[in-house]
């Protein structure tokens, strides 16, 4: 088991003959995932990697089952290629994309609302159920099975602790990025809700930062889990009133501070990694 | 980007929100040319992209052109809430009869524009109690219809003229906000006068992702010279103040990096994200941008998914050859293209770390050895 996506997802590229589409494209087909389409306006009938390419998203779902896509198209478009996955049924669409203007973020979760469609992102890596697939641009080599859910709002951060799971020998169930932007499709509630019902979850990494309430609705959600919770929140050494890259990450008029959340997460009893290469061991002392 | 109250109140105005009548001045004959204009009693306000003004000073009132010059004289150049004046708005004096708050502004967690009113103007939102504050949630498909403006208008309690008022400003409030890309729109006081309801302040935010269809806005920079620099490059950048000078990739592992730091001791220079994806040209420019902080060290923390790390690698080659590098480097380089990277890195002199605990404290060593 994982969650959102496993090894039967079947997974279109949107935007797959750009330099970024191209060699994600390339690099989620060597982690094995089922990538059976790309679609590119006006490049229908083209090959990327031994993929299909369509003018359309519909004119794929032609001649494929597609049950997710991965959205590579620029800032300016991604809302109307989200909007096209959406309206074709698709019901899990990972924007890669950064960028979006947050109004545009606000119609795409509102329309994916309507028709029952996951969203993951934007400005996200993906995600990755160890094994199995992987739906976005992380490096192949740190994703391996195993019983830790990770959920994170940063990309790369997310890959330094996954790699120190991984060498420390201990796997992933799923392992999914929120986006770094203020609006995104699913939050650490969504998330942690579904890892609580995954059997082969038994812990969750849950990889936060500075800014919004996020986390301290999480931790609501924490305190009525079977299962144990590690979080690692970034921003500690962050000054207020400036934002460190991420929209979302800004402490504003004294709220969503490190303090905040870390004492929330404590109070719901979850264990908190003062740096990121402490995880491991925490999970570890959990799960053994 | 934020816009200056001037700019917001322009702007209201366009859309047929009522504002006090009034002008921008920059110097104080401008300021009594505009005061003897509006004749009367009138206002002088510090322009400047923060709130509370009036307790540090930047608001005075002046009865004559000549006192507005006055006033004007001891605003500009001043400083208020730490930052310079370089402009006033002169207007004219309004009564206030009672003063309601408004806002429009993004609600992350629902995701929607959530509209934030109070009968309790005047003051900072943070400190009106929970159970004074209208908040209404608007789907972004269905807008801000009149009917919700007449429900918004009877939760504030209004009535009379200034209800009549409130439900036509309220979806104008709603199309400014979204037809201008806002993440908020703020006015605080709105103040009754009489059977009007007028803006006597503005402070509006545009999204900065969506400047690049917002071509009608005046610009405003509040970033320093490094950060505009950083910003045209497609870098997020703040400047911090250490001598560690510190480049990742990903918002997330860029603070990451600086909390360890911390942690080992050491005082970051900076905070710079240098994206997804950044290529060798950009990056190269980045470590320039670093260098002209004159830091002790430089750390470099790269854990590539779109960034390979064999066009870090060659960014660093570059700046070395056609620059030069006058201070140590600690690079931290594992993921996409790792041993192309890394092999780079060898063949032109520098070592590559494979931890990132490694390195941040080698980094901290260097930055305060000698100290």
């Amino acid at each position: 088991m994982a969650i959102i996506i496993d090894e039967n997802t079947n997974v279109i590229v949107q935007g797959a003959t750009g330099n970024q589409g191209r060699f994600h494209t390339r690099q989620m087909l060597a982690y094995g995932t089922r990538v059976v389409a790309g679609t590119s306006p006006g490049k229908g009938g083209q090959e990327v990697e031994g993929v299909r390419i369509y003018d359309t998203v519909a004119a794929a779902m032609e001649d494929h089952r597609v049950d997710a896509s991965c959205i590579f198209i620029p800032a300016p478009y991604a809302r109307d290629a989200a909007f096209e996955a959406i309206e074709a049924g698709i019901k899990v669409v990972v924007i890669i994309t950064e960028h979006i203007p947050v109004h545009d973020e606000m119609d795409i979760i509102n329309f994916a609302r309507q028709k029952g469609a996951t969203v993951i992102g934007p400005n996200t890596f993906g995600i990755v159920s160890s094994g199995k697939c992987k739906i976005g641009i992380p490096s192949n080599q740190f994703f391996v099975p195993g019983p830790v859910g990770v959920v994170a709002r940063s990309g790369t951060l997310t890959y330094e602790i996954v790699a120190n799971l991984t060498a420390g020998g201990i796997g992933q169930t799923t392992v999914v990025g929120l986006g770094g932007d203020r609006v995104v499709g699913l939050s650490f509630v969504d998330v942690l809700q579904r890892f609580e019902k995954d059997p082969e979850t038994k812990a969750v990494v849950l990889v936060g930062e500075i800014g919004g309430n996020q986390e301290e609705e999480a931790s609501l959600f924490i305190k009525k889990m079977s299962k144990p919770v590690v979080a690692y929140i970034a921003g500690k050494s962050a000054p207020p009133g400036k934002r460190m890259g991420h929209a979302g990450a800004i402490i504003e008029r004294g709220k969503g501070t490190y303090e905040g959340k870390v004492r929330a997460l404590k109070e719901a009893g979850a264990s908190v990694a003062a740096l990121p290469f402490e995880v491991p061991e925490l999970i570890r002392e959990l799960i053994g | 980007m934020k816009l200056f109250e001037y700019m917001g109140k322009e702007l209201f105005s366009g859309y047929g929100i009522t504002v006090p009548r009034g002008r921008m001045a920059s110097t104080p004959g401008e300021a009594a040319a505009v005061a003897a204009e509006i004749g009367g009693e009138v206002v002088v306000k510090s322009q400047i992209l923060s709130g509370k003004r009036g307790k540090g000073g930047g608001i005075l009132f002046a009865a004559s052109p000549a006192e507005a010059e006055d006033a004007a004289a001891k605003i500009l150049g001043s400083t208020v809430q730490g930052l310079k004046v370089e402009s006033v708005l002169v207007e004219e004096k309004i009564k206030i009869d009672r003063e309601l708050y408004l806002a429009i502004t993004v609600d992350g967690s629902a995701r929607k524009p959530v509209l934030i009113a109070s009968a309790s103007g005047g003051m900072d939102i943070e400190d009106v109690p929970d159970e004074d504050i209208v908040k209404y949630h608007i789907d972004t498909f269905v807008g801000l219809q009149p009917y919700a403006a007449r429900e918004i208008t009877r939760r504030l309690g209004l009535t009379g003229p200034p209800a009549g008022e409130m439900n036509r400003l309220l979806p104008l409030l709603y199309r400014i906000f979204r037809e201008k890309d806002a993440e908020l729109v703020e006015i605080n006081p709105l103040v009754v006068s009489g059977d009007k309801l007028i803006a006597a302040d503005a402070k509006v935010t545009i999204d900065d992702e969506a400047l690049y269809r917002q071509k009608g806005l005046p610009h405003v920079e509040e970033r320093t010279e490094a950060e505009q620099k950083a910003h045209a490059l497609g870098l997020s950048y703040v400047q911090l103040e250490g001598n560690i000078a510190v480049m990742a990739n990903g918002a997330g592992i860029t603070m990451g990096t600086l909390d360890t730091l911390q942690h080992f001791g050491g005082r970051p220079a900076n905070f710079l994200d240098a994206g997804g994806g950044t290529g060798t040209e950009a990056t190269a420019k980045a470590l320039e941008i670093l260098l002209e902080t004159n830091p002790r060290v430089i750390l470099i923390n790269i854990f590539g998914g779109i960034t390979r790390c064999d066009d870090v690698a060659n960014a660093l080659v570059k700046v070395k050859n056609e620059i030069g590098i006058p201070v140590p480097v600690v690079i931290r380089l594992v993921g996409t293209n790792e041993e192309t990277g890394v092999r780079i890195l060898r063949e032109n002199g520098f070592e590559a770390y494979r931890m990132m605990r490694e390195a941040a404290a080698k980094a901290v060593e260097i930055a305060n050895s000698g100290n």
